[in-house]
C-alpha cells in the first residue's frame, strides 16, 4: 500500500504547475467486522476502502476534494489526474485564504506496526465457545490501518498499524451487564481467556439484587473506561485555541477566571505513546507530548494549523478540531488494589454513558452510569446499582472532591468506527472522588 | 451502473440471496466564519455492498474497487461470511425470504443547487453572516451550507432493481455572544444541524436564510443578559425544534426493533419496550399520534425502499398513546415476529443496514400555540436543542435547549438562559397535555443519528409541532 500510495502521489506533483501545490492524503483499510448478539453471529462484514483527499494550493487559494479509489493504480492515476483538472477549474471560484497554512519545511516519516491478526472464523470460535451458556454481545473490529501524507514541497509521512479491538458484554439482564475489551496486534487466546474469566466473575456480582440510589452526593470510585468519558467530554470541548479564543471552551473558566483543577490533574496531548498518525492533514508532525493542564492549572492549547495562522501563534500539530488523539492522565499513587479499600464506603463506578454539558461555560456535565457500577460497603462490593443519572461540574470532580488518582492507567483504543476504525486512544488511572452528584 | 449491474450478475453464484447496494454520494461543504470563506470542503464516496445469503448464513462485503475484479473479490469475501457464520448466526437466514422489488424515487428538487455558483453561494452566506455582529460582544459567528446529492441502486440476483437519487440541503447559521466570563450561543438550526431537507435552494427559503443572521447575533446577546432558567417542578411548552431531539431520543431509539432484539446493547443500548407491550401499553396520553412516515415530500429521511428493498409506506407505531408497531425492517420482523416498517437503512455503501428510524414525526393536533401557552399558570417555552443524554434503555433523560421563556399565568414572560429539564420516557409522553395545530408544526431532523457496530450516522427526519407537557422537572444553568 505504500508503495501504491508514494507512486500515485508522485505521479500527481508531476504535474504540478510552478505556482500550484499539490497535497494527497491517503485514509484506507482492509477490516473485518463481527457483530455478536446472544453468543450467536448477528453480521459479519468486510470493508476494503481507499479514499484518498487532493488538496490545491494556487496562491493564497485551497481547495480540498476527497475521493474514492480502488486500490489498483491505473484506474486510480486517471481519477486522480481528473479530480486535479477539475479541482484547477474550480478554484477560481475560491476566496482568498488568509488563514492558508501548510507544511513548507521537506520531510519524511514512516512508522509501520505490524501484527498477527486472527482469522475471522478463528474470533467466531473463540468467542463462541467462550459465550457458551451465557448471554454475550459484543463486536470485533480488526485488520490494517493506513495513513499517508505527501506533498509536491517534498514532506511525505506514512503510518500503518494492524490491530484488532473486541469488545463485548456479559448479560445478567435487562440493563445489568459486565463489559470488557480486548484489543491489540496480537490475538493470544490465552489473554482473552483470562479477560473472559474475569468478566464472568464479575457477571456473578450481578446477580445480586440492584441497590436503588436516592439523588444526592455519594463517595464514588471512577475505574479507568468511566474516566474516559469524563476525559472524553474534555477532549470535545476544552482545549483547542480557536474554542478558547472564541470563548466557547468548555474550560472557559479556566482560562479567563481563576477556576483550577485538582493539583493532581496534569494532563497531555501523548503522541509519543498513543496509536494516532504522529503527523495531520497539514502535514506537521506532532512534537511527542503536550501539556494541557499542568498540577491542575491550563497549559498549552491545540493549535491547528489554521488557528496558527488566525491568532499568530506556532501550530503544535493540531488537527483541524483541536481536540487530543492521545490524551494522557498523569497517574496518582493510589495503588488500584487499595481502590475500593480507600473508597470505604459509596459507589464504584464501572462505566459512564452519554455525557452531555449541562452548562457548558461552567464546565457542568450531566450522563449515567452504566454496566457493571456496584454499591461498596468498607471496601466490599455489596451490590449492582441500578442505572442513575449525574450532573456535576469537572471542576469538581477532577477538582476539590478529588481524593486520589491510581497509580496504575489504562490504555484505552477508542473503539469508535464512523467511517472509518479509529486510530485515538487514551491512557488514564482511575479516580477516587468525595462526592458525586446524582439527580435521577 | 448498468455496466456493475451487468457485472454483478455475470459474477453472482448460486446461493439462496445475493444483493450489490451501490452508492455515490457527493458533498459540498461551505463556511463563512467572522467574514472569511473558509476553503471548500468537496467529498465523493462511491462504492457498493454485496450481500449474501446462503445455507443459513449471512456475509456482506464492502468495497471501493468497483472494477470487475473488484467486484468479484467482494463477492467471494460476502460469500466466505455466509460460510462461516451458516449454524452460528442469531438466526437461520434460509428461513426469511428477502424483498425483490423495482422502482425508482427521486427527490424533488425545484431549485437546481448547482445553479448558483460557488461564489455565489459563498457571496450569500457571507452577506447573511456579516449580519450577526450586531454588538461588540458578538465574538464569533459562522454561516454554513452542505449540499449532497446521492445516488443509490439496489440489485438482487433474482432481478429485482430499486434506483433513489437524493439531493439534501443542509444551512446552519451560529452567533456567540461573550462578557464578563459567560458565553452564549445561538443558532438557526441548532448544533445538531436540525435544519435538514431534501431539495434545492428552495430548502434556503424555508429555512429563513434571509434575515437569520441579525436574529442569531440578537438572540446571543438576548441570551447573554437573561436570568437562568426557574427551577422546580412546572409545565413546559417544547417547539419543533426541541420536540425533533424529545421524539428521537425517547420515542424512535426505544422502538428500534434491534435494540428490542439486544442487538446494540454493547454499543447505543437497549430499550425499555419490551415485545410483550405491543398492541397494549400506553406510551403516552391520548393525545400522542406518532408516525414512521417516508412518503413526506422534501422531509430529511423520505425515500422509496429501505436498503434491504422493502417499500416504504407511512404507518402509525403510537395512535392516540397506544403503542402499535416498533422500527423493524424485514429481517427484524421475521426475529421477532412482529409486524415493522421498511426502516433496514445504511449510512452508505461500506456499512451493513441495520433499524434506523428514518421520518419519525409527531402528527399535528388542534391547539394554536397561544392556547398551549395560554393554559400554562407558570412554566418555560423551550426552543432548540443544545444539549442531550439519556440512559442505555432510553428511559431516565435529561435534555438542554439554547433559549427558554417564562410562561405566568398564560402570557409569554422574559427570556431565560440554559433551560433544562429531566424526566423518563415511560412517564413523560403520558404527561402531554397540548399538541399544537398544522400552524406550529415544522418538518425537520439531523443527518448525526449514531448507532451500530460498525458505527454509523445516519440521516433522519423528525416533524412534528410544539407541544406542551405537564408537571416535569425544570432547572437552570451553573451560575
Amino acid at each position: 500500500m505504500r508503495a501504491y500510495f508514494e507512486q500515485l502521489a508522485a505521479d500527481l506533483e508531476s504535474r504540478a504547475r510552478p505556482s500550484e501545490v499539490l497535497i494527497s492524503r491517503l485514509n484506507a483499510e482492509d477490516s473485518d467486522f463481527i457483530r455478536f448478539n446472544k453468543s450467536a453471529v448477528r453480521q459479519a462484514t468486510s470493508v476494503r476502502q481507499v479514499g484518498w483527499t487532493l488538496t490545491l494550493i494556487d496562491g493564497t487559494r485551497r481547495i480540498d476534494a476527497s475521493t474514492s479509489l480502488t486500490g489498483r493504480l491505473a484506474e486510480d492515476r486517471a481519477t486522480l489526474t481528473g479530480l486535479l483538472d477539475t479541482l484547477r477549474i474550480a478554484i477560481a471560484d475560491v476566496p482568498e485564504d488568509p488563514f492558508l497554512l501548510v507544511e513548507t519545511k521537506p520531510a519524511t516519516t514512516a512508522s509501520e506496526r505490524r501484527g498477527a491478526l486472527p482469522d475471522p472464523s478463528e474470533v467466531i470460535d473463540a468467542v463462541l465457545d467462550a459465550g457458551r451458556g451465557l448471554d454475550l454481545v459484543g463486536f470485533h473490529a480488526s485488520g490494517p490501518l493506513y495513513r499517508g501524507f505527501a506533498s509536491s514541497l517534498g514532506v511525505r509521512h506514512w503510518h500503518a498499524v494492524e490491530n484488532f479491538n473486541f469488545n463485548w458484554c456479559l448479560y445478567h439482564d435487562r440493563d445489568k451487564a459486565v463489559k470488557s475489551s480486548y484489543a491489540g496486534d496480537r490475538w493470544e487466546p490465552a489473554a482473552f481467556d483470562a479477560r473472559m474469566r474475569f468478566a464472568r466473575e464479575q457477571l456473578a456480582r450481578l446477580r445480586e439484587p440492584p441497590r436503588k440510589l436516592a439523588p444526592g452526593a455519594y463517595r464514588t470510585y471512577f475505574a479507568p473506561a468511566a474516566m474516559t468519558e469524563l476525559l472524553g467530554m474534555l477532549s470535545w470541548a476544552g482545549f483547542g485555541l480557536k474554542s478558547r479564543n472564541t470563548k466557547q471552551s468548555a474550560l472557559i473558566r479556566m482560562a479567563e477566571e481563576e477556576a483550577a483543577m485538582s493539583p493532581l490533574v496534569t494532563l497531555r496531548e501523548n503522541t509519543a505513546d498513543g496509536i494516532a498518525s504522529p503527523f495531520q492533514a497539514e502535514g506537521f508532525v506532532r512534537p511527542a507530548a503536550v501539556p494541557l493542564v499542568d498540577g491542575g492549572r491550563l497549559a498549552a492549547p491545540l493549535v491547528s494549523p489554521r488557528s496558527a495562522r488566525e491568532y499568530g501563534v506556532a501550530t503544535n500539530g493540531a488537527n483541524a478540531q483541536e481536540t487530543p488523539e492521545s490524551l494522557d492522565l498523569a497517574a496518582g499513587s493510589l495503588p488500584q488494589e487499595d481502590a475500593l479499600r480507600a473508597l470505604g464506603t459509596g459507589l464504584f463506578v464501572g462505566n459512564l454513558w452519554y455525557l452531555n454539558f449541562s452548562d457548558r461555560a461552567s464546565c457542568r456535565l450531566t450522563g449515567m452510569t452504566r454496566f457493571a457500577s456496584f454499591w461498596v460497603e468498607r471496601g466490599q462490593i455489596v451490590a449492582p446499582l441500578d442505572v442513575m443519572r449525574f450532573d456535576d461540574t469537572a471542576y469538581r470532580i477532577l477538582g476539590e472532591n478529588l481524593e486520589a488518582l491510581t497509580r496504575e492507567r489504562d490504555l484505552v483504543p477508542e473503539s469508535d468506527t464512523y467511517e472509518e476504525r479509529s486510530t485515538l486512544s487514551m491512557r488514564t488511572p482511575g479516580a477516587l472522588v468525595r462526592d458525586f452528584t446524582l439527580t435521577l | 451502473m448498468d455496466t456493475l449491474k451487468a457485472e454483478f450478475l455475470k459474477a453472482v453464484p448460486a446461493v439462496d440471496f445475493a444483493a450489490l447496494r451501490f452508492v455515490e454520494e457527493a458533498n459540498e461543504y461551505l463556511t463563512v466564519r467572522q467574514d472569511v470563506c473558509e476553503p471548500p470542503q468537496l467529498s465523493t464516496t462511491r462504492g457498493a455492498m454485496v450481500t449474501v445469503m446462503d445455507g443459513g448464513g449471512l456475509g456482506y462485503a464492502a468495497t471501493s474497487d468497483l472494477t470487475g475484479a473488484g467486484l468479484r473479490e467482494a463477492i467471494a469475501r460476502a460469500r466466505h461470511y455466509a460460510e462461516i457464520t451458516a449454524g452460528r448466526s442469531v438466526v437461520d437466514y434460509a428461513g426469511i425470504e428477502m424483498p425483490s422489488a423495482k422502482g425508482e424515487y427521486r427527490s424533488p428538487v425545484a431549485r437546481d443547487p448547482q445553479s448558483l455558483s460557488r461564489s455565489e453561494k459563498y457571496a450569500l452566506l457571507a452577506g447573511e453572516a456579516r449580519q450577526c455582529r450586531v454588538d461588540d460582544r458578538i465574538v464569533d459567528w459562522e454561516a454554513n451550507l452542505w449540499t449532497t446529492h446521492s445516488s443509490q441502486a439496489y440489485f438482487t440476483a433474482d432481478g429485482g432493481e430499486i434506483v433513489q437519487e437524493f439531493h439534501y440541503v443542509v444551512p446552519n447559521m451560529s452567533a456567540t455572544a461573550y462578557a464578563d466570563g459567560e458565553s452564549q450561543t445561538r443558532t438557526q438550526g441548532g448544533r445538531s444541524n436540525g435544519f435538514c431537507q431534501q431539495g434545492g435552494l428552495e430548502v434556503l427559503e424555508a429555512f429563513g436564510l434571509a434575515g437569520s443572521g441579525r436574529a442569531v447575533g440578537e438572540g446571543a446577546l438576548e441570551l447573554l443578559l437573561a436570568p437562568n432558567c426557574p427551577s422546580g417542578t412546572m409545565d413546559i411548552v417544547l417547539m419543533p425544534d426541541q420536540m425533533m431531539l424529545q421524539i428521537h431520543e425517547s420515542i424512535g431509539h426505544p422502538l428500534e426493533l434491534d435494540r428490542i432484539l439486544g442487538d446494540e446493547r454493547n454499543f447505543a443500548g437497549t430499550s425499555f419496550v419490551t415485545l410483550d407491550m405491543f398492541g397494549t401499553y400506553r406510551y403516552g396520553s391520548d393525545l400522542l399520534d406518532v408516525t414512521y412516515d417516508p412518503t413526506r415530500a422534501r422531509q430529511f429521511a423520505s425515500y422509496g425502499w429501505d436498503d434491504d428493498g422493502s417499500r416504504a409506506e407511512k404507518q402509525y407505531l403510537i395512535r392516540r398513546g397506544l403503542l402499535e408497531r416498533p422500527l423493524g425492517g424485514a429481517i427484524s420482523q421475521k426475529r421477532a415476529g412482529v409486524a415493522g416498517v421498511a426502516n433496514t437503512r445504511a449510512c452508505s455503501w461500506n456499512r451493513a443496514p441495520i433499524d434506523r428510524m428514518a421520518n419519525l414525526n409527531i402528527e399535528p393536533g388542534t391547539s394554536s400555540l397561544d392556547e398551549l401557552v395560554g393554559a400554562v399558570k407558570l412554566g418555560v417555552l423551550m426552543r432548540t436543542n443544545v444539549s442531550w443524554s439519556i440512559d442505555d434503555s432510553r428511559n431516565k433523560f435529561q435534555f438542554g435547549c439554547e433559549w427558554g421563556r417564562v410562561i405566568r399565568d398564560g402570557r409569554l414572560a422574559e427570556v431565560v438562559k440554559n433551560p433544562n429539564y429531566r424526566g423518563i420516557s415511560a412517564t413523560f409522553w403520558r404527561s402531554l397535555s397540548g399538541v399544537g395545530d398544522a400552524s406550529t408544526f415544522e418538518v425537520l431532523g439531523t443527518p448525526f443519528c449514531g448507532k451500530g457496530e460498525p458505527a454509523q450516522a445516519i440521516r433522519v427526519g423528525h416533524a412534528s409541532p410544539a407541544c406542551r407537557f405537564s408537571a416535569i422537572d425544570v432547572f437552570g444553568g451553573a451560575a
